[in-house]
């Protein structure tokens, strides 16, 4: 992947959070969808079968966008502002009940 | 006893105006909504884009239509009005009663009546390649736009619709043009729109609004494309999105970091379909809908619908009837008279009425296209449990001819969207086969929510 995003660069980027470990920079007044959109083009997680996705309505409709936020699994990334030192990790493969996708 | 007069559900232009009409009646109002600001999606985060000075500019490009929803959000400050953000309702009962969830406690509440405000979404747009990354709708590079101020990087904008042509121009004036636009409607449409056209003529400054648009597209040099199909998108190894599309008897392929698409708004219709509301099928909009007197009172005693949840009509449109139905919702708690509810309302029955004459030209206008109804075979129709259109076609040959035989037989719809991303997708390929489906069920909870919050739940003892 060459994209580093497929959205402009912006200013005044303040919150510090995690995506799987790695420190990533987010605007006051992101969502999660936001901050990972603005960060990178790659998939914010694999479906079932393996297939790359983002958010995608940004509004709650579609569930695109589930991530897992601070060991809580299946959150809906447009829908949760980001906050500072917030842990996000990506969800590979099925749903799981409990968090740390990893071993899903 | 009721913990209130009234309970708004969504405070988008028709829940807002409702909130405050109703407050100013002296009635008690609980406004419930899911985001964390007042606005709706037309009006999102309008308060504080309005207020930044840190990037002041998006109020600039963003435009004079949206600022003017401040209006409507700060009316909101009032002693009879009590607002919750962030608070998900996920279950409407006769009574009436609201079960809502907020920082992952549910609770319920009593008031004598309801309006739901739920507002549209988006309409699924699914061809091939709609699920890749880089592929999104138009309205949510939008709302990126104004709760994020994140510009799309040289995007394409595919589809057609008002809202269409308003993102390009809030793109141009941004400064992050799109690289083209690529429109699906063709000169038959314009010519089956046209009988819509002298009605259309009552709404004329919206007409100039939209012409002024195009111009301002036209201006900015905007590649365009029209009568276009066939869409077809293709991830790149560097993640760039192959798109491409048949415009003119040609196929055309553009290379983009984003595809973004749209075909118009429908009905946000999951709670009032799981309330027990009655819907019929609006075959102008292509969509369901709550059925609804004059003044958006359903079937069921105690519940007003208004605003774009019972018919797409717009946001001038929205406001108007979010009164009209605050009035007849006070008239029927004894707050006015049958007599001061008439006149009161006479203003907005004028500009409801004005500001829908419009609505069937965009509809006949704008209509999406029979490939985004009934996709080709390879496309995935349900996104969530990843079933494609040719799964939905070989459970009718085996003999479902519903959307919940397709549901129980291949999961589409199953999945945690509850079928709002291809319902209306399942239907398209059951009415291109000949059937005549009725509405899918929606059934509460119409949000995931945890069972440990479910067991938590503490329903007042009056209210059973």
């Amino acid at each position: 992947m060459k994209i580093d995003s497929r959205f402009q660069t912006r200013p005044n980027t303040t919150i510090c959070l995690t995506i799987d470990g790695e420190p990533v920079m987010a605007k006051s007044g992101d969502t999660v969808a936001a901050a990972l959109l603005a960060h990178s083009g790659n998939a914010s997680r694999l479906t079932g079968k393996g297939s790359p996705r983002t958010a995608f309505c940004m509004m709650g409709v579609c569930f695109d966008c589930l991530v897992e936020v601070d060991g809580h699994p299946n959150v809906q990334g447009c829908m949760t502002q980001v906050r500072e030192r917030m842990a996000i990790r990506k969800p590979k493969g099925f749903r799981t009940l409990s968090g740390d996708t990893e071993d899903a | 006893m009721p913990d209130v007069d009234i309970i708004i559900i969504g405070a988008g232009p028709a829940g807002m105006a409702a909130a405050a009409t109703a407050a100013n009646e002296g009635a008690k109002v609980l406004l419930l909504d899911e985001q964390p600001q007042a606005g709706g999606q037309i009006y999102r985060n309008v308060e504080n884009n309005v207020g930044n000075s840190v990037d002041a500019n998006a109020v600039d490009y963003l435009g004079k239509d949206y600022t003017a929803g401040n209006s409507l959000v700060q009316a909101l400050e009032h002693s009879n009005i009590t607002v919750k953000f962030g608070a998900t309702v996920w279950r409407l009962d006769e009574g009436p009663r609201v079960v809502w969830s907020q920082n992952g406690i549910s609770q319920v509440s009593l008031a004598k009546h309801v309006l739901l405000a739920t507002g549209a979404q988006e309409r699924p747009v699914p061809f091939p390649g709609w699920t890749l990354p880089g592929v999104m709708s138009a309205g949510a590079s939008q709302i990126l736009m104004k709760t994020s101020s994140l510009l799309p990087r040289d995007a394409v904008l595919a589809g057609s619709g008002p809202l269409l042509y308003l993102i390009a121009a809030q793109m141009i004036k941004a400064g992050a043009p799109p690289k083209a636009l690529v429109e699906t409607q063709t000169l038959k449409m314009l010519l089956g729109a046209s009988r819509y056209f002298p009605r259309a003529l009552l709404a004329a400054p919206t007409l100039f609004k939209g012409l002024s648009l195009l111009g301002k597209i036209k201006a900015a040099g905007v590649k365009r494309y029209t009568s276009a199909s066939s869409f077809r998108a293709i991830a790149e190894d560097d993640g760039s999105i192959t798109f491409s599309f048949d415009s003119k008897g040609r196929r055309n392929s553009l290379s983009t970091p984003l595809l973004l698409t749209h075909q118009g708004v429908v009905p946000s219709t999951h709670m009032s379909r799981a309330s027990g509301i009655s819907h019929e099928w609006n075959e102008l909009q292509g969509a369901f809908q709550p059925i609804t007197n004059e003044w958006g009172q359903t079937e069921l005693q105690g519940f007003h619908v208004a605003g774009d949840g019972a018919g797409i009509g717009g946001a001038e449109t929205a406001k108007a009837a979010g009164r009209l139905a605050a009035f007849d919702i006070l008239y029927q708690l004894s707050h006015l008279s049958q007599n001061s509810r008439d006149q009161k309302s006479k203003i907005d029955r004028k500009a409801f009425n004005r500001a829908l004459s419009i609505r069937p030209l965009l509809d006949a206008l704008y209509a999406p296209l029979p490939e985004f109804l009934s996709p080709p075979d390879e496309t995935i129709v349900c996104r969530c449990e990843e079933v494609t259109a040719a799964e939905v076609r070989q459970s009718l040959n085996l003999g479902a001819h519903g959307p919940r035989q397709v549901k129980t037989d291949i999961r589409a719809g199953m999945g945690p969207c509850q079928g709002r991303m291809c319902d209306l997708t399942v239907r398209g390929i059951l009415v291109a086969s000949g059937a005549k489906p009725s509405p899918a069920r929606a059934r509460s909870p119409i949000k995931p929510i945890k069972l440990g919050e479910l067991a938590n739940l503490k329903i007042p003892e009056d209210s059973l």
